[in-house]
């Protein structure tokens, strides 16, 4: 696919202390993409994540959402956003799905997921129910949106907390293993709704240990170890034998997708 | 001689009404102390939750002061130490002679400033039980600082504070009996006058003490209503997890 960039990523570099967890790694996400990041623990690939919506501040690099660079300064030799405004406003155009859903408990699901149009977005109320309900319609719990999320099964919480980013219309999703924190029978319900939605040319970003989900869904699969992109490709060359050794390698210890 | 009964009717010489009166104003003593400790409470607490060395020194000083001195010292540094301060105001505004700081508006703020103390705990421990991934979610949606406050922090820190707040409206019905040595005929000083006056000293502590167990288990009740209340997203959660 060839559409318009969505997410361009340059050159970021991370580090905790001393420890240098991203040595460098660039991505650039067109519309319609769904990118699937694979690797083992400690590869970076969650920050790497973490780093585009700057829940984590990298220490160097660029970071493009539609376009528009989010403004980064040197304030006392360490790299800070330059407009807290932006941020939010970069932030509210990425939808962001995390392993353990991180649905606001004090609130029904109906409730979770007008949050953001209605209070971020500033869009007018009614609006926003009649959006979230078919929202969760889609997803498939509409009939559980006045229960709490402590109420609801793990697949059903992830589920939901799908439909609140989606609610926020974002011009791309972040997974950040969507699925590691279900029990093995909860994971097909979630994995379901990720591919409808890339089946409809939703823009998506996938850190995952799922292989059929990288093999059968992304159109692209990236290969991260120790801090940088080690291979990438399409899922027909990276499965078909053509990724690095170290991928085979990785992939082989998972067994056969 | 007047019968028990009389004395606590409210006959003539008898001290229920004054006693009612009594447990009224204790009362509106805690509750004003409720208030004015919510809010320095909510101020300590940001401040030791700032992550700014200094402010959270500040609030650890004030913690550790109003905790571990004598409630009967902070009572009577306020009332008398207040009063010289105003005295020494008055002076300086041309009045002649001693000014006192009114009883209940030092007893108020006595209890409230030690309130303050434990309420600023509740409520340190009530932001550190908001799960971080919930912050992080406010976040990643682009919330900004003080919708994160508004939305987010403020009602589940008043959700987990509630139980806390129960134990420090306890203490604090109890702290403003010291109140009385300022004078203020709240319930523990009109008990002792009528006790004294009378001199009939079991009655009158037993049924004070009486009157300060009705207003306790009362409070305890409003508590547990309002736990119950906040708590609703919560309730079988342990049974809805998968």
């Amino acid at each position: 696919m060839s559409g318009p960039s969505r997410l361009s990523v340059r050159n970021i570099r991370k580090s905790f202390g001393t420890h240098e967890v991203l040595k460098g790694i660039s991505l650039d996400a067109k519309d319609g993409d769904v990118i699937s990041l694979l690797g083992a623990s400690g590869s970076g690939k969650s920050t790497f994540l973490r780093c585009i919506n700057l829940l984590e501040i990298a220490t160097e690099g660029e970071i493009f959402v539609d376009g528009e660079e989010i403004r980064m300064v040197k304030k006392g030799g360490r790299n800070q956003p330059a407009s807290q405004k932006q941020v939010d406003h970069i932030r509210s155009e990425l939808g962001m799905v995390f392993q353990s859903f991180n649905l606001w408990s004090h609130m029904t699901i109906l409730q979770n997921v007008i949050e953001g149009p209605v209070h971020v977005l500033k869009r007018p109320r009614a609006e926003c129910i009649a959006e979230a309900e078919a929202l969760l319609e889609k997803v498939g719990i509409v009939d559980k949106r006045h229960a709490y999320p402590a109420h609801l099964s793990g697949g059903q919480q992830q589920r939901a907390a799908i439909a609140r980013a989606l609610a926020m219309k974002p011009k791309a999703m972040l997974f950040d293993e969507p699925t590691s924190a279900l029990d093995p029978e909860l994971v097909g319900e979630v994995l379901r709704v990720m591919r409808a939605l890339a089946e409809e040319g939703m823009t998506m970003l996938v850190v995952t240990h799922e292989m059929s989900f990288a093999r059968n869904v992304s159109n692209r699969v990236v290969f991260m170890r120790e801090g940088v992109v080690d291979s990438s490709g399409t899922p027909e060359e990276m499965f078909g034998g053509g990724g690095s050794p170290a991928f085979r390698q990785f992939i082989g210890h998972l067994g056969p997708a | 001689m007047m019968t028990s009964l009389q004395l606590l009717g409210f006959g003539s010489g008898g001290w229920g009404a004054l006693l009612l009166l009594g447990a009224l104003i204790t009362l509106a003593v805690t509750a004003s102390a409720l208030a004015i400790g919510a809010v320095l409470g909510a101020l300590v607490a940001a401040m030791k939750l700032s992550g700014r060395p200094l402010r959270a020194a500040v609030g650890h000083v004030y913690t550790t002061v109003f905790r571990g001195v004598p409630e009967l010292l902070i009572i009577y540094l306020i009332y008398f130490g207040g009063s010289s301060a105003v005295t020494a105001l008055g002076h300086a505004l041309g009045f002649e002679g001693f000014l006192g700081l009114p009883s209940f508006l030092a007893g108020a703020l006595a209890v409230g400033i030690i309130s303050g103390a434990y309420q600023a705990e509740v409520y340190r421990g009530a932001y550190l039980a908001i799960p971080p991934g919930e912050l992080e979610a406010a976040l990643a949606i682009g919330m900004s600082r003080r919708l994160r406050l508004r939305r987010i922090v403020l009602p589940q820190v008043i959700r987990f504070a509630i139980p806390g707040l129960g134990n420090v409206w306890q203490l604090s019905l109890k702290d403003s009996a010291l109140v009385s040595v300022t004078g203020l005929a709240e319930l523990m000083r009109t008990s002792q006058v009528a006790a004294g006056s009378t001199r009939q000293y079991f009655l009158f502590y037993i049924v004070g003490g009486c009157l300060y167990l009705i207003l306790t288990s009362l409070s305890d009740r409003v508590f547990k209503g309002a736990e119950r209340q906040a708590d609703r997203s919560q309730s079988a959660a342990m049974i809805g997890r998968g």
